[in-house]
């Protein structure tokens, strides 16, 4: 996962986004691991944002996917990782979309440039007509 | 053996001994019911049922679908809501009917065609027992669903904190239809409480994304387009830190870290008369 050495002896899940209660699930999922991984209070709530954005946007236009979510290492540190994965129709213009205020939906244009501002590393991969793949990363400071 | 002569022979069998069939059958349901339910209303359900069932069969055979067994389906939903409504198992549930079976059981010595009968009768029992836990989870699903409701009316409070101020402390996870049911409460308050200023408190709120924020922002433009001035408060350090590095623009919105602070500021904006704290008045 994000080719990064996973923490020993811990575990990544996976749940799928189907449904806005597993937006909320996915959003208590990785508060849970964040508050195991130590991540002060403000990181906490950047991460667990985060991921609701990428967890709605998931569901909303990628018609659902899963998310794998999980600790990892590097340099000595570790961080909390989530992988949001979906099959959906992929992002067209990925520079459009990372603009603020730039929305096909109805939202306000903030999840995914938001996103990418409230974690320490962001990935995005997408192909149009096969899908989108989002890895972020908080790490512990 | 044609299926008439079955039916026939089975309306036969159940007819012969009917009391006394019936009776084990209520026994039989009443031991694993361990007394939750009245022996003597327990008696008049299945007896009403097996007399039910009996006619059913008398008519319509095994087309337990049909016209002929209107009743038996009647009685089982009934019987069946109650049981969910009362916290029973699916399997006390089914067990309710299943039980019917047993009370026909084959020995050693039965003839083919009673056994023929047994099979029938079997084969129909199963067939309403699924019927029955079909109408349990429908039941039980209409239960959660009229709860969700029940506390989606609950945890959205609308409280009057002066004269002309209100507020709704808004906690947990904020989606379109809370935020629904949260404006409507709302503007509904600021017309019946007559206020001007509305507080809308989210310490309870665990993150604020952009959703969150939007639904917040239609509510407070709903407020505005009445008359009425908002007030956002409860915003956390980490909460301010979040909707900075996000983007979201609360505009000229006054928002403030507590509670306490907004409703100082709204009764400094609002046109209440505090002189009676001075003592002076």
């Amino acid at each position: 996962m994000s080719g990064l050495p996973p923490v020993p002896g811990t575990e990544h899940q996976t749940i799928t986004i189907e449904s806005n209660d597993d937006v909320v699930r996915a959003r208590q999922l990785v508060r849970g691991l964040a508050q195991r991984c130590k991540l002060s209070l403000v990181d906490q709530t950047k991460l667990v944002t985060a991921a609701s954005e990428l967890a709605r946007n998931t569901l909303v236009y990628g018609g659902g996917g899963v998310m794998r979510l999980g600790l990892v290492q590097r340099d000595g540190r570790t961080g909390v990782t989530a992988v949001f994965e979906d099959s959906g129709p992929g992002i067209p213009d990925i520079d459009q979309a990372m603009t603020d205020g730039w929305t096909s939906g109805g939202g306000l244009g903030l999840g995914l440039s938001g996103a990418r501002r409230l974690v320490d590393d962001f990935t995005l991969e997408t192909e149009v007509g096969s899908g989108t793949q989002i890895a972020v990363t908080k790490w512990a400071r | 053996m044609a299926e008439q002569d079955i039916s026939a022979r089975l309306v036969e069998l159940l007819t012969a001994r009917g009391e006394l069939l019936a009776s084990a059958w209520v026994e039989a349901v009443s031991r694993t019911l361990r007394g939750r339910i009245s022996l003597a209303e327990l008696d008049r359900e299945l007896h009403d049922l097996y007399t039910a069932l009996v006619a059913g069969i008398r008519e319509g055979g095994s087309d337990w679908q049909g016209e002929a067994y209107a009743e038996v389906r009647a009685l089982l939903s009934e019987l069946s809501r109650g049981r969910a409504r009362q916290g029973f198992t699916p399997t006390e549930t089914a067990t309710s009917v299943l039980a019917c079976k047993d009370i026909l059981a084959p020995t050693a010595d039965t003839p083919a065609e009673d056994i023929h009968a047994y099979l029938q009768l079997s084969k129909l029992v199963d067939s309403l027992a699924l019927f029955t836990l079909e109408v349990y989870a429908k039941t039980r699903e209409e239960i959660i669903s009229a709860q969700a409701e029940q506390l989606m009316e609950l945890s959205t409070p609308v409280v009057k904190l002066w004269d002309g101020v209100v507020a709704v402390p808004l906690v947990g996870t904020l989606d379109s239809a809370r935020t629904q049911v949260v404006m409507e409460k709302l503007l509904q308050a600021l017309v019946d409480i007559n206020a001007d200023q509305a507080i809308i408190d989210i310490t309870g709120v665990p993150a604020v994304d952009t959703e969150v924020a939007q639904h917040l922002l239609k509510t407070v433009v709903a407020a505005r387009l009445m008359g009425a001035e908002c007030i956002i408060s409860g915003i956390r350090p980490q909460i301010a830190q979040t909707i900075v590095a996000l983007g979201i623009q609360f505009g000229d919105i006054v928002t403030k870290a507590s509670l306490a602070d907004a409703l100082k500021h709204a009764l400094r904006n609002s046109s209440t008369d505090l002189s009676i704290n001075g003592g002076q008045a």
